[in-house]
C-alpha cells in the first residue's frame, strides 16, 4: 500500500532506524511494494507472510480495519474462511433496515444446522458517526442477535465509503438522522470472493440461501 | 544523531519544496452555500473552502505514478480494483499512447483514490466539483446563463474530446481549467448518487425515494447538463473506468 501523506511523521519517526536513503524514498516518493514487486520492504512482507493466498477479486485485499459491537478492533481478512452474509445498514433507520435486518435473520433460519457455523453474517454501518460499539451492542441485543454469528462492523468514513463502491451499494446522508441506501445482501464464499447478491427488499431470498448452502461446509 | 538531523533536515526540505509545488498547481476556491442539483429535499449545502487541482492529471502525471507504484500498472493491478478497461489504450505497462498531457483516464475510482492519496491529496467530494464547476470565466455561479449552459451541452455532443490536451477550455473565476469541455471526472463520493435502477425493485412503501424523486425533486429542471453528470455517475461502479473519466485531486485548506 502506498503511504499516505498524513502518516509521513509517524512513518518517519517509525523508519529512522532504517537506512536514510530508503527512508526517504519511502516517505516521499510514496512508493510502496506490492506483493509482485521485488523491493519488499520488511513491514509489507510480514504483512504478506500472514495472509494466506487470496484472489484479485478478494475482499480481503482491501486494508481497512474496523471495530466490531464489542469494541474489538478487526481487519476484514480475519473473517477469512467464512461463508460471509453481508449488509449495510445504519442503527437509527427507520424504513428500511428493520426489513433488511428481518431478510438476515429469515436467511440464516434456512440454513441447515451442520452448515450454521460456517457462516457469519455481517452488518456494516454507512452511520459510524452514530454506530459506536455501544449502539451496536444495543442493537445487537434489541435484535436478538448477541450469538457469535452476528457481527456489527464499525469504520472510518472513507473505508466505508471504499467498502460500499466494492459492493456497489449507494448510500447519501439525507438528513442529521437519515441515509438513502440501496438494499443489497452479499455472499461471499470463504477466500471473499463476492458471489452472490440479492437486491430490493422483502424479496424472494431463495437464491441468497442457495447460495450459501452450496458454499458452506 | 548527526546521521538523523541531516536526514530529517533533507527530507524536510523536500517535502517543503514538494508542498510548494504543489500549490503552484492547485487554486483556491473560496467555498460557501449552493443548492445542488439533488438536495436534500431543495436544501442548500455548505461547501468549505479547499485547494484544487488546475488541471486534471494527465498521462505522464500517471506513468509516472505507476512508474512508483508498480501495483497500479496496468498488468499488476488487481481486479477488484480495475476491470479490464484500465489504461485499456496503454501499449503496455510503461507506455500511454495519445499525447502527454491529455487527461489520464480508463482509470478506476480505486486507481484515482490512490492516486491523489499519494501527492497528499483526495478525491473532490461531488459537492466541491459541482461547486467549482459552476463557475464560468467571470462569475462564480453561472447557471443560470445561457452561455455557460450552452458551452456545456455543446462539448457533450462533441466527440472524442479526451484526445485534446490538458487546458484548452476556458480558465474559470477560481482559475480552474478543463472542469467542462474535456473529460468527466471522478468524485470521492459518487456512489451516494441515488438513481440506479435497483432502488426500483424494493418493494418498499415508498418507491419514488431514489427513482421517481431524481427527475421530480431536480432543484432545477433546466439543469439538464449537471443531471447528466449525477446519471453517469450513478452508472459506475468503482472498478469501472470509462476513456472519457479521468480526474483531478483536491486538498483540504491547512489551517
Amino acid at each position: 500500500m502506498c503511504k499516505g501523506y498524513r502518516n509521513l511523521e509517524f512513518d518517519m519517526i517509525n523508519k529512522l532506524k532504517y537506512f536514510l536513503i530508503a527512508l526517504s524514498f519511502v516517505a516521499i516518493s510514496c512508493n510502496n511494494s506490492a506483493k509482485k514487486d521485488s523491493t519488499t520492504s520488511e513491514d509489507t512482507s510480514m504483512e504478506t507472510s500472514e495472509t494466506a493466498k487470496i484472489s484479485d477479486m478478494s475482499i480481503y485485499n482491501l486494508p481497512s480495519h474496523w471495530t466490531t459491537q464489542d469494541g474489538e478492533e478487526i481487519e476484514l481478512k480475519e473473517l477469512q474462511g467464512k461463508v460471509l452474509a453481508m449488509v449495510m445498514i445504519y442503527t437509527s433507520c427507520q424504513a428500511a433496515c428493520p426489513r433488511l435486518v428481518a431478510d438476515m435473520r429469515n436467511i440464516e433460519k434456512q440454513i441447515p444446522e451442520s452448515k450454521k457455523d460456517n457462516v457469519q453474517y455481517v452488518f456494516v454501518s454507512i452511520d459510524p458517526e452514530t454506530d459506536t460499539p455501544e449502539r451496536l451492542t444495543a442493537f445487537a441485543k434489541e435484535n436478538q442477535m448477541e450469538d457469535d454469528k452476528w457481527l456489527f462492523l464499525r469504520g472510518t468514513e472513507e473505508d466505508t465509503r471504499e467498502f460500499a463502491a466494492v459492493l456497489a451499494v449507494n448510500y447519501k446522508q439525507i438528513s442529521p438522522i437519515d441515509f438513502s441506501h440501496s438494499n443489497i445482501i452479499s455472499v461471499f464464499n470463504q477466500g471473499g470472493e463476492l458471489i452472490h447478491q440479492q437486491e430490493g427488499l422483502g424479496v424472494n431470498n431463495k437464491e441468497t440461501v442457495q447460495a450459501i448452502i452450496d458454499l458452506a461446509k | 544523531m548527526k546521521l538523523y538531523s541531516t536526514t530529517l533536515f533533507l527530507v524536510c526540505s523536500i517535502l517543503f519544496f514538494k508542498a510548494t509545488a504543489q500549490n503552484d498547481s492547485m487554486a483556491l476556491v473560496k467555498g460557501g452555500v449552493y443548492l445542488p442539483l439533488y438536495g436534500a429535499s431543495g436544501q442548500t449545502v455548505k461547501v468549505d473552502p479547499f485547494m484544487m487541482d488546475i488541471y486534471p492529471v494527465t498521462n505522464e502525471e500517471y506513468l509516472k505514478f505507476v512508474k512508483e507504484n508498480p501495483k497500479w500498472k496496468k498488468s499488476n493491478v488487481i481486479s477488484l480494483f480495475a476491470d479490464k478497461s484500465y489504461l485499456t489504450k496503454w501499449e503496455n505497462d510503461t507506455t500511454y499512447t495519445g499525447l502527454p498531457n491529455a487527461p489520464a483516464t480508463n482509470v478506476s475510482w480505486f486507481a484515482a483514490k490512490k492516486y491523489c492519496e499519494c501527492q497528499g491529496k483526495r478525491l473532490p467530494k461531488i459537492d466541491e466539483w459541482e461547486f467549482a464547476a459552476m463557475a464560468n470565466e467571470k462569475v462564480a455561479d453561472a447557471r443560470r446563463i445561457e452561455s455557460y449552459n450552452q458551452y456545456i451541452l455543446s462539448w457533450y455532443e462533441t466527440p472524442r474530446t479526451f484526445n485534446n490536451p490538458i487546458g484548452e477550455s476556458y480558465k474559470n473565476y477560481y482559475g480552474i481549467y478543463d472542469l467542462h469541455g474535456l473529460v468527466w471526472e471522478w468524485t470521492q463520493d459518487f456512489n451516494t448518487v441515488l438513481i440506479t435502477g435497483e432502488s426500483r425493485k424494493d418493494g418498499d412503501k415508498n418507491p419514488n425515494l431514489f427513482c421517481g424523486s431524481a427527475a421530480i425533486g431536480a432543484s432545477d429542471l433546466m439543469n439538464y447538463a449537471a443531471f447528466m453528470r449525477y446519471a453517469f455517475r450513478g452508472s459506475m461502479k468503482a472498478r469501472y473506468s470509462s476513456q472519457n473519466l479521468g480526474f483531478r485531486c483536491v486538498k483540504d485548506i491547512e489551517i
